[in-house]
């Protein structure tokens, strides 16, 4: 599709396919500051807050631990640090409920808080980290456990080290926050613009300077002024441009963004590094920030409680680990009972089916909705081949094909159309006249192919150890009879020899036919492909 | 499904298939009314008569199936295709022949195919070519408009001649009956007659089609913009059906003016309006991608000039879209989108 630019003012922006208007919902708690959540009685801190592998816990129970503390470290390149949010004891490290979409559990450290906040010692900031390896900042954003805040929580350090031989031309940073309800971001760009600007510029500098596009939604005009003003009094004003995007749903998707800026389309199965950019969400900025200029580990983060359920809906700086009953309880809890408490935002969140899960790294909004803002869609009718799907489709996929191929369990022909383009955005489902449950089909069929193709690994490498054995067995039992063989023929050959008579010929003969059988069994034994190695 | 979670997203549904159906239906309504103008009676017994069939024939099939009833139902989709048949077929048709076309449309068409959603076929289209082929005369026997026979027939000589075939006294069959213009047209044409001499013998003409008709394809007209409007169907299919037939039409009337009719008498004489807003979208049938349907749509358009033109029917709205229903899978599979992040290709 060509590149269809919308001219504005300052900046040549560009489209993406299709996408929805949708009520946004922010008023409900746009105009409520950041206040800091009390610290709650316990903590509950999963030990795998991030994409990668989980952290080795460091604690054990009964142990001390200071606000700060690591209480986990990284395991791998790809990996994050996980710290205590508040000091107290550790009085157990065992599974517990976390909020993920399938409501399982896994393992936490549980840290029953002294309410003193003793801050750990912290390390010295890097206030002049222009001066520093890159490599040096990067370990200092790694040991703070910052992972993108935006909801993918991939280790940021990761993500700031695109390697040397990828050149990075742009850096485009995530305010557009285009799910309806949320609005942590909102007012962390409001209230703490010229913070997030810091930490644009580190990340800017360990990138090695690339332009800096910061995208907002411009359904939110005083962040946009809050971060343009901040921008002019910094020395990024150079560098850097405050972009208001038109408010269309999922404008804040990673790729949909990156293609409203810049016009460039993240390769399918890519990476955005790939076309030369890297893109950050707002609130990961702020923590990238707090970890190079104060020392501050990632443990705590905005959580926007809302939904019409709520009776006063806020956005809360809360402690990584506070379990969501307490943030909920301390926005004066439900106006009344709410059909669904959601964790993320309508569009892309899961159901929670326990408030006693705790805010993670990723976590930015708890929704509690009322049946009037999510109603049973009901009894799901057959598809009709309308193509509104289609037409909302930001992936441009053909979404009723794959909710077709989902159903009669044709994943192959789901794949061909590109089943796994889909980024779950939710579009479809929301304009299906017959109420489809168009995502649940894809996420199924998505996990359905990644179990296939699980067990076909499994079973090839059981295939191939069987066949192993097998060979090995074969191959011991050949060479046993060989050396039986060789033996009654040396044997024979002997008895003959001594018998004295033709003697030499015999034995001769002995010899060549023993040296064939063994020619012939090391032929057979090489040629057993799984057992050489 | 695995999971008894319900997955996002949690925000209420916009659209619905029964708002969808009727919006459909009322924009029908000028349409309708205009044919009860021109035609009588007749028509609006036809409609009833038709919608009762069409709902107890799947009321029906649905108990036989064990399937709930009302939902389906309260889709409304049988609602639709019996007002399109209704008013696609004459307004003197016996009411077993209603009957037989609806159970034909429902039974066979639809559900025997899984229901709405599953079936190749536009089961209105089918049904009256089913009936058209089984009954050519019946189903070419079509009333003269009220301002040419000058005829006023009540409602209850309209509900006798469906019911019973037959006539108020004094009334005779030749006197209410008159052929479409489509039919006359082709007839004069085949008659060697040119375009000014057809126009100039005979009172079924009016400004740019049939007399009575264009009135009632205009009324269409309105109908289909109002789903545009709404955004109950897209611009695709309609357009580019207008667009294959007018293109096609005008190409010949330039060629020759005398022996082709003039590109505005295909658009406001036939069926082409009702098929373009109304029969052609229907998307369980129709292609589905976007640039499928510009496609099937010129396709279909297309087809109808050519059998208007050439082939052995006076209208064939209702065959070129039964012959792209068969298409259409094929249309799909070609004209897939390019996704987002892909080069251009598409899936195997
Ligand atoms: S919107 Fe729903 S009914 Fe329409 S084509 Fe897509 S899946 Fe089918
Ligand atoms: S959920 Fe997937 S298929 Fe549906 S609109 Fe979003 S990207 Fe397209």
């Amino acid at each position: 599709m060509a590149a269809t630019p919308v001219p504005t003012s300052e900046r040549r922006l560009w489209t993406f396919h299709g996408g929805i208007h949708i009520a946004d919902e922010k008023a409900l708690s746009n105009a409520s500051e950041i206040t800091v959540a009390p610290i709650p009685k316990q903590l509950v801190i999963p030990l795998q807050q991030h994409i990668g592998a989980p952290a080795r816990v460091l604690v054990e129970v009964g142990e001390r631990v200071l606000k700060g503390q690591c209480i986990a470290a990284a395991d791998g390149y790809v990996s994050a640090p996980v710290h205590a949010s508040s000091s107290g004891t550790v009085i157990a490290i065992e599974a517990r409920p976390v909020p993920h979409p399938s409501g399982l559990s896994a393992l936490c450290a549980v840290i029953e808080t002294d309410g003193e906040d003793t801050w750990a010692e912290l390390p010295e900031p890097l206030t002049h980290y222009a001066q520093l390896d890159p490599a040096e900042v990067r370990e200092r954003i790694r040991w703070a456990g910052v992972v993108g805040m935006g909801g993918a929580s991939f280790p940021t350090g990761v993500k700031l080290n695109p390697g040397p031989d990828r050149r990075i031309d742009t850096l485009v940073i995530n305010g557009a926050e285009c799910e309806p309800y949320i609005t942590c971001d909102d007012r962390l760009m409001r209230e703490r613009a010229s913070r997030i600007l810091e930490g644009v510029r580190i990340m800017r500098h360990l990138l090695g300077g690339p332009g800096v596009l910061i995208g907002i939604e411009d359904n939110k005009p005083e962040a946009i002024a809050a971060m343009r003003f901040a921008l002019g009094e910094s020395d990024l004003r150079a560098s850097a441009e405050v972009v208001a995007i038109p408010t269309r749903y999922p404008s804040g998707g990673e790729k949909q963004l990156i293609r409203i800026l810049t016009g460039k389309e993240v390769p399918s199965h890519g990476i955005p590094a790939q076309i030369g950019i890297v893109c950050q969400n707002v609130g990961t900025a702020h923590a990238v920030a707090e970890a190079v200029l104060e020392g501050r580990p990632l443990i705590s983060r905005v959580v926007t409680v809302t939904g019409r359920a709520i009776t006063t809906p806020r956005n809360l700086a809360a402690r990584i680990g506070t379990p969501a009953a307490e943030l909920i309880a301390h926005c004066d809890g439900y106006r009344e009972q709410p059909r669904k408490l959601v964790c993320g935002g309508p569009m892309m969140g899961f159901e929670l089916h326990d408030q006693v899960v705790p805010v993670t790294k990723p976590v930015n909004c708890l929704l509690a909705l009322t049946a009037a803002e999510a109603p049973d869609p009901g009894q799901a009718l057959a598809c009709i081949r309308c193509g509104r799907c289609a037409d909302a489709c930001p992936a441009n996929l053909l979404p009723q094909q794959l909710y077709w191929f989902a159903r009669a369990k044709d994943f192959d022909h789901a794949q061909d159309y590109n089943l796994f383009d889909c980024i779950e955005c939710g579009c479809c489902a929301q304009v299906c006249p017959s109420h489809i449950p168009l995502v649940q089909y894809y996420r199924y069929a998505k996990t359905e192919v990644w179990a296939r193709e699980q067990e076909k690994r499994k079973a090839e490498e059981a295939r191939q150890r069987h066949e192993a054995k097998q060979a090995r067995l074969e191959r011991q039992e050949r060479e046993r009879q060989a050396r039986l063989r060789q033996k009654k023929e040396a044997l024979a050959a002997k008895a003959k020899a001594e018998a004295g008579d033709n003697a030499g010929s015999e034995a001769k003969q002995a010899a060549i036919a023993a040296a064939r059988a063994r020619a012939a069994a090391k032929q057979q034994g090489t040629g057993e492909p799984a057992d050489g190695a | 499904m695995t999971s008894t979670l319900i997955s996002s997203p949690h925000v209420p549904r916009v659209n619905r298939v029964d708002r969808v159906m009727l919006q459909v239906l009322l924009a029908l309504m000028p349409g309708v009314l205009a044919m009860i103008w021109f035609f009588g009676w007749g028509v609006l017994v036809n409609v009833i008569l038709a919608v009762g069939f069409a709902v107890l024939a799947e009321a029906l099939v649905l108990l036989l199936r064990r399937r709930p009833v009302l939902p389906a139902l309260g889709d409304l989709s049988a609602v639709v295709t019996a007002v399109l048949f209704a008013i696609s077929i004459p307004p003197t048709l016996p009411w077993w022949m209603t009957l037989l076309g609806m159970l034909f449309a429902i039974v066979l068409v639809k559900q025997l195919y899984g229901g709405l959603g599953y079936n190749p076929f536009n089961p209105a289209m089918a049904a009256y070519v089913f009936l058209l082929v089984s009954y050519p005369v019946a189903m070419t026997n079509w009333l003269a408009p009220e301002l040419l026979s000058g005829i006023d027939l009540s409602f209850s000589d309209s509900l006798a001649m469906i019911l019973h075939q037959v006539l108020p006294a004094g009334v005779d069959w030749d006197a209410v009956t008159a052929a479409t213009p489509l039919d006359e047209m082709r007839t004069q044409l085949d008659e060697q007659l040119t375009i000014a001499e057809i126009r100039d013998q005979s009172a079924l003409w009016g400004v740019f089609g049939g007399r009575g008709w264009e009135w009632i394809s205009a009324a269409f007209l309105l109908g289909g913009l109002y789903l545009l409007w709404r955004r109950t169907i897209t611009w695709h299919i309609p357009v580019s059906m207008l667009a294959g037939l007018l293109s096609l039409a005008t190409l010949f009337w330039l060629i020759d003016p005398q022996t082709h009719p003039f590109p505005a008498f295909h658009l406001f004489s036939g069926a082409a309006i009702l098929g373009a807003f109304f029969i052609a979208t229907d998307p369980v049938t129709a292609t589905t991608t976007r640039r499928g349907q510009l496609i099937y749509g010129a396709c279909i358009g297309a087809t109808v000039f050519v059998i208007r033109t050439w082939g052995g029917y006076p209208d064939a709205v209702a065959f070129a879209v039964l012959l792209m229903n068969i298409a259409a899978p094929t249309i799909d599979y070609y004209t897939q989108p390019r996704v987002f992040g892909h080069g251009r290709e598409r899936a195997r």
